[in-house]
């Protein structure tokens, strides 16, 4: 099966820090690959570089067959990728339906249909209460999935999830690794997620990605990846998260 | 439009219309110099809300704004001064030149990063250094000015805007009238909320699909060529233009003054601030007339202190205050 | 033939009498320019330490400068006293005012977004412009010094002596700031603020008072400046606007946050607009300065854009 995303051999230096390391991955359509590692390992460059935030210095990235290493951040989501940024940036001075109903105006015809969209999304999200609410006034967990349903709206193909869950507590984190399986399974949504979350991480992703100093240190299904010496003495500790 | 209408509720459509219109049958019963207030009040209205689209939806700040009015007022003067192209023909090459100059420094600016205070730095340079060249244009009149001359015969030549108060009366009433219409339109547009989305947060709107450039740039041209219209009404009014006063940083600093105090981003805040600004500036010039006391900068003081007092307190402006006030839910920005 | 001869030769010495004259003049224009360029580099270096430290956009840095340049004027009016020695109290006075507009008003809007401050500023700027021209009407109003008139006869140039003093008194000053910034522990501290915030009051600076502290030095630089100034140019409402604009050209072309660069900046500027006084037209000289500045702004390299407007 065609890569949806395929990343090759990507690498990104910081004035002689070599953030990113020949990175290598390919997602195909309908996987959820999480990305995990310590702080400081280059997951969110790597996201950065895909997002089209800055480009890579070395490598390859392709999305649905093409090229888009290099191109501006608004030409990648106007290609099919969605993300959200691991600090969240919602529009504060605007209301929550409006803040989803920017993102859905890329692909909707005129403002109306735009906003019907929106809507709906904030149904599945569970924000439509809280629809005419600015965006500053909400709390932390309806922020996060503010920023999830605004980029939602954009109808990507590939959503970049940064750090999604950081912060929420588990009822919350539960809510939405099922909010994001059912956009997974119904409506074929393929997802790649930074997170420290293990608990969503284990219950989420199909496959596993750990970086460690930028270089990519193993892959594969997450209960075999968790167990494997090298990832657990980088990252997780003598005992795996729960 | 009839759908902007329809979109808002009762008692506003109530207020709207009777304000309306009041101001429209007003020269039946004000006399001259209350009308010339109106006029200004309404010239204000129009400026600042040119003003506003660009600083108040697309949040892109120019303290140079004075360019477009000036670059439109001697471009249809210029044009009735050797030509006799009147101004209705005249207002088209207006907006063309203040369009070009608009995406001159939109395009310095936006094309290489420059933002917030040295993207306002920017604009009054631009401002400043056109002031200077207009000093020395000598087919412009330079700085001794260009006058458009006063002729009896040519009165009721409403075509030429060569007519009495009324006349600009009903200019100015129609360009504020029109220029909220223009505004609610964008609001709503989707063009409105990239302009928006840019505001409030630009690497967002960018993850969101929005080309910031773009936005911005149009922000600018939409803005000057509203602005230069204004100008073409200038220089048909008050039939005079110097560079030193037309291009200056005050008159930029002016036609801001309106819409901070309405309410910066609000539709009706310009307006609003209109009429709280004009009147009372003109009426502190009669008040201290009638004391005697000719002291030039007391208007300006006033209005420092006002723009301080604002600014301090109620940011957001008085519209939104006053809306909540009389009950108007209106529209959102 | 020999009386052609001797025209000749006189016509080539002449020549070359009129292009050593030539030279002369352009220098001392550009004497003139740099002297007159340390004084503005002084005020720049106030709105370089309040922009660079504070963050604070001083729109009304100009309209300060000229308040100081009324102060020096009334006490050499009516106390006779020269602005070189009434510098120091109206620098004291300044200090005083920028510590307590920053600590009070000012510091209300340091988390507000980045135009309700400019707003604020423009506002007070409006109002002490406005207010100088209440009081003292638009006219300019010179400072006679008895001195106004004398010049240093230096080889072939001729230095007003003005100049000379303020500008020596203006580099005085800024060596004095130099010294504070990196010598002494509240100057350091400043520093430390102006690089990394969070730093500072992690460490536990008190972040408002050293706010304070350089708003004060900020304006005490612009009144020294300005009551410098009033030794070489007649003081006039009409400046204010003026010299805020070229406190920022000389801040932004000189470097953001650098102290040597706002001294060097200023030279710059002063030189430049000397010449291009001389050159083409006084009235056109200030537009080569906008043009310089729109330049920087362009073109300036992407690392001085990173810093906070």
């Amino acid at each position: 099966m065609t890569a949806l995303l395929a990343v090759e051999r990507v690498s990104k230096r910081f004035r002689g820090l070599l953030a990113v390391d020949a990175v290598s991955f390919a997602v195909a359509p309908g996987d959820i690959l999480a990305v995990i590692g310590p702080n400081g390992a280059g997951k969110t460059t790597l996201f950065n570089m895909i997002a089209g935030v800055f480009a890579p210095d070395d490598g390859e990235i392709a999305f649905d067959g093409e090229r888009i290493d290099g191109l501006a951040p608004d030409a990648i989501c106007r290609r099919g990728i969605g993300r959200t940024f691991q600090i969240v940036r919602p529009f504060p001075g605007l209301t929550v339906e409006d803040n989803v109903l920017i993102g859905a105006l890329l692909r909707r015809p005129d403002v109306e249909s735009a906003r019907r969209h929106a809507q709906a999304l904030l149904e599945r999200l569970d924000l439509i209460d809280k629809r005419a609410v600015p965006a500053s006034a909400l709390t932390l967990p309806d922020r996060k999935r503010l920023e999830v349903a605004r980029a939602l709206a954009t109808e990507p193909k590939l959503l970049l999830l940064d750090e999604v869950m950081a912060g929420l507590r588990p009822t919350e984190t539960d809510r939405m690794v099922g909010i994001l399986s059912a956009l997974n399974r119904d409506n074929g949504l393929t997802i790649v997620l930074i997170e420290h979350v293990m608990r969503a991480v284990m219950a989420l992703a199909h496959r596993v990605l750990v970086l460690h100093h930028g270089a990519a240190i193993a892959e594969g299904a997450p209960a075999a990846v968790v167990r494997e010496p090298a990832v657990i003495e980088s990252y997780l500790g003598a005992e795996a998260l729960g | 439009m009839i759908a902007l209408w329809r979109g808002i509720d009762r008692r506003s459509q109530a207020v709207l219309a009777l304000a309306l219109a009041a101001l429209v049958a007003a020269p039946l019963v004000a006399d001259r110099y209350l009308l010339s207030v109106l006029t200004l009040i309404f010239y204000f209205a129009y400026v600042g809300q040119a003003w506003n689209l660009m600083m108040g939806l697309a949040g892109q700040l120019s303290l140079g704004h004075a360019l477009y009015v000036g670059l439109g007022a001697y471009a249809s003067a210029l044009l009735w001064f050797y030509f006799g192209i009147g101004p209705w023909l005249g207002v088209f090459a207006a907006i063309s030149i203040a369009m070009a100059a608009g995406a001159v420094v939109g395009w310095l600016g936006f094309r290489f990063g420059v933002e917030g205070v040295y993207f306002a730095l920017l604009t009054i340079a631009a401002a400043e250094f056109t002031r200077i060249a207009f000093d020395h244009l000598d087919f412009a009149g330079g700085s001794g000015g260009l006058f458009l001359l006063y002729e009896e015969r040519r009165l009721g030549e409403w075509w030429n805007l060569r007519g009495g108060q009324m006349l600009f009366y009903y200019l100015a009433l129609a360009l504020a009238c029109g220029s909220i219409a223009l505004a609610a339109c964008l609001a709503r547009s989707r063009l409105g909320f990239h302009w928006l989305a840019v505001r409030e947060d630009e690497a967002a709107a960018r993850a969101l699909g929005i080309d910031v450039f773009r936005a911005k740039m149009s922000a600018v041209l939409v803005s000057s060529a509203m602005t230069a219209v204004g100008g073409v009404f200038y220089a048909f009014y008050y039939n005079n233009l110097f560079p030193a006063q037309i291009f200056d940083i005050s008159r930029s600093i002016e036609l801001m003054l309106a819409p901070i105090v309405g309410g910066l981003g609000t539709i009706f805040g310009p307006v609003v601030g209109a009429f709280i600004l004009t009147p009372l500036g003109e009426a502190l010039i009669a008040l201290t007339a009638k004391l005697g006391i000719d002291i030039p900068g007391v208007k300006a003081v006033f209005y420092g202190l006002t723009l301080i007092a604002i600014i301090y307190f109620r940011p957001s402006g008085v519209w939104p205050w006053l809306a909540r006030a009389i009950g108007i839910t209106g529209r959102k920005p | 033939m020999r009386r052609l001869a001797r025209s000749a030769v006189e016509g080539q010495t002449g020549q070359v009498r009129r292009t050593a004259m030539m030279w002369s003049i352009y220098l001392n224009v550009v004497v003139q320019g740099v002297l007159t360029g340390l004084v503005y580099g002084l005020m720049a270096l106030g709105l370089s330490v309040i922009f660079g430290v504070v963050r604070v956009v001083n729109f009304a840095h100009g309209e300060f400068a000229v308040v100081a340049m009324y102060a020096a004027f009334l006490l050499f009016k009516t106390l006779e006293l020269d602005p070189l020695v009434t510098m120091l109290p109206i620098a004291a006075a300044f200090f005083v005012l920028g510590f307590a507009l920053q600590a009070t008003v000012i510091n209300a809007f340091i988390g507000r977004p980045e135009h309700d401050q400019f707003i604020l500023l423009v506002g007070i700027g409006i109002v002490i412009v406005n207010g100088l021209l209440m009081i003292f009407g638009p006219d300019a109003q010179p400072a006679n010094l008895s001195y106004g008139f004398d010049s240093f006869p230096i080889g072939t140039l001729m230095i007003d002596k003005v100049r000379v003093y303020s500008a020596l008194a203006a580099v005085a000053i800024a060596t004095a700031l130099f010294g504070f910034f990196r010598y002494t522990e509240t100057g350091t501290a400043i520093r430390a603020c102006a690089d990394n915030l969070t730093g500072a009051a992690v460490v536990g600076l008190d972040v408002k008072r050293l706010y304070a502290i350089t708003f004060g030095i900020g304006l005490a630089c612009v009144g020294t400046a300005g009551a410098l100034m009033v030794m070489i140019a007649d003081a006039a409402p009409a400046l204010a606007p003026a010299f805020t604009l070229l406190s920022f050209i000389i801040v932004i072309v000189g470097g953001l946050g650098s102290m040597t660069g706002a001294l060097i900046g200023g030279v710059l500027i002063g030189v430049s607009e000397a010449l291009a006084g001389f050159m083409i037209e006084p009235s056109m000289k200030s537009m080569f300065s906008f043009a310089l500045l729109i330049a920087v702004l362009v073109l300036r390299p992407r690392g001085l854009l990173g810093r906070r407007a």
